[in-house]
């Protein structure tokens, strides 16, 4: 039983780790701010609750857990509204998001 | 004033709830302490005027709440998926698209929900909200097409009204 839990734990560990390389190289390979932000977002969703999600399993239920739990919801909550700052500070500094034509 | 009480019992109770659980130590001492705390909390919260509907949304239905992350967890895993093969794409076959949509949601908190929902979704960002026109940044005209399909916009509706807004 032991085992099967730790299996599922490193499997949602490494899964959350290629998440975040991923979104890292997204971050490098994007050209301009916007679409940069969008690179960002697969970090601090998925990638994180995967990461998260694998350590809950690591502490069992117990008091820890919960405040993965409690982490993973503040981190939901919080990290769209920054999001948002950033694209409307963007916006203000006159920073123009690259449309369409821009594809290569 | 009864609407303030309601929601000042609520956020103490609430408090109370988060202290226990991130403390973990049931000495009387230190259970003291964490009530002292949760009072000056509340009273400070009462004098900055701050405890409303909108800073401790109780009218909200948990259970629609809680059907309504289950189905932005989908798609936060379908856009990220999506999102990621964008990424290691060679061609890197993005088209940045900015949109506008027009939300019919007429709770401020609503809007916040749904904005929040759209930035949440890897590959599109809200840049800004005025009334109900939502600006939206998204990375290809397909995640833009999906939007104004409109089924996230009725969703927040759907829990809006739902829970009496």
């Amino acid at each position: 039983m032991n085992i099967i839990i730790d299996l599922l734990s490193w499997a949602s560990l490494m899964a959350g780790s290629i998440f975040l390389i991923i979104g890292t190289i997204g971050l490098i390979r994007f050209p301009d701010f916007f679409t940069r932000l969008h690179a960002c977002s697969v970090v601090d969703t998925l990638g994180f609750i995967l990461i998260m999600m694998g350590l809950m399993l690591q502490a069992g239920l117990s008091l820890v857990t919960v405040k993965l739990i409690l982490i993973v919801i503040f981190i939901l909550l919080t990290s769209p509204t920054a999001a948002h700052a950033l694209a409307k500070a963007a916006l203000h500094g006159e920073v123009k998001p690259l449309l369409n034509h821009s594809g290569e | 004033m009864d609407n303030i009480n309601k929601h000042a019992i609520s956020l103490g109770l609430s408090l109370i709830g988060l202290w226990l659980l991130l403390s973990g130590h049931y000495t009387l001492l230190l259970i003291s302490f964490g009530l002292l705390s949760v009072m000056l909390v509340v009273l400070i919260a009462l004098r900055m005027d701050v405890v409303d509907h909108e800073g401790h949304p109780l009218h909200l239905n948990l259970k629609a709440l809680f059907t309504y992350w289950v189905w932005l967890l989908k798609e936060i895993i379908v856009s990220n998926i999506y999102v990621c093969r964008l990424i290691l794409n060679p061609a890197l076959p993005i088209s940045p698209t900015v949109i506008a949509l027009r939300s019919s949601q007429s709770t401020d908190l609503a809007r916040v929900i749904f904005a929040n929902s759209i930035t949440l979704t890897p590959g599109t960002v809200t840049i800004d909200v005025d009334g109900d026109i939502t600006e939206v940044h998204a990375l290809t005209e397909e995640l833009a097409r999906s939007l104004l399909a409109g089924s996230m916009d009725s969703k927040v509706t759907a829990l809006e009204s739902r829970s009496g807004g």
